[in-house]
């Protein structure tokens, strides 16, 4: 939380990566307090690693100062204290951390617990669901990083072919 | 008492993730905004994982011994989730080195200048 703060303080684009990549780290942490083990992995490098140097690569390529904005900050704290305030209200209606009689244990979940064991044959719960149960989710979300891969590489490889055609000065698109 | 520490975890997630918002609607830098839109998102993780605790479980891995665990779905979602974040994130950095490169800046105004002068 206190990283977080301080990206908001800071102007030098490359401490403000440096602070997410140990936010993220920190927020790894605490997904293996709350046993989630996977996702800390997952966390830890896919966010603290891969995200950190895809920033780093971009800062690379454009400009690592921030310049002063002229902007009050007024209108966007208030949007986001009255916003803040909603979401409050609203989890007083949440079920309570860490009761196992929360609805969220109650539906599909024991039965994934209770016979995952039997039907896939893999120890680790989040696998076999992940990998079987919820096999198509996981065929969308290769194939949402597929689509991510190729605009990508269209914007960016597209622009280095078409780089030197569109050197001279006076072309305007 | 009990309540008041019964949902500190979603007070928790309130703060991140309007810290994340505040980045992403007052920021003028766009790397800035994608940081903001970031710890946004990790907010919204840790919404879900903490959902899924259980005081007392273990990890959801099959063991011999009659423990509890905890809720696995939710760790599903968020496994999902992650990878997804981060293609759309590198989406979002490509367009940002696409901007500098047709602007020459990754100011918000200044784009917004130099495109109002285009047009004109």
């Amino acid at each position: 939380m206190v990283t977080a703060v301080a990206v908001i303080r800071m102007r030098d684009l490359f401490a403000i990566v440096m602070l997410f990549g140990i936010y993220s780290l920190v927020s790894a942490g605490l997904f293996v307090v709350l046993d989630a083990v996977d996702v800390a992995f997952t966390e830890a490098s896919v966010g603290a690693g891969v995200a950190t140097v895809f920033m780093l690569g971009t800062l690379a390529l454009t400009t690592s100062r921030e310049k002063p904005s002229s902007r009050s900050p007024f209108l966007p704290l208030l949007v986001v204290f009255i916003t803040g305030a909603a979401l409050i209200y609203g989890t007083l209606d949440f079920p309570p951390f860490g009761d196992p009689n929360d609805p969220i244990h109650k539906h599909v979940a024991p039965h994934y617990i209770e016979e995952s064991g039997a039907e896939i044959g893999i120890p680790n719960i989040v696998t076999s669901v992940l990998a079987s149960y919820r096999g198509y989710d996981t065929l969308g979300e290769t194939a949402v990083i597929f689509t991510a891969g190729i605009g990508v590489l269209l914007l960016i490889g597209g622009a280095r072919r078409r780089k030197p055609p569109t050197s001279d000065k006076d072309s305007s698109p | 008492m009990a309540t008041v520490f019964g949902y500190f975890n979603y007070w928790v997630v309130v703060v991140l993730m309007m810290t994340g918002f505040y980045v992403v609607i007052s920021a003028n830098n766009l790397v800035k905004k994608l940081v903001g839109l970031n710890v946004f998102q990790t907010s919204v993780f840790i919404l879900y994982i903490s959902m899924g605790k259980i005081f007392g479980g273990t990890a959801p891995i099959l063991v011999e011994q009659p423990v509890v665990y905890t809720n696995p779905i939710p760790h599903v979602l968020i496994l999902t989730a992650i990878v997804v974040g981060i293609a759309t994130t590198s989406l979002g950095l490509a367009l940002v080195v696409r901007i500098n490169e047709a602007y020459g800046t990754i100011e918000e105004d200044e784009i917004h200048s130099l495109s109002e002068e285009e047009s004109l």
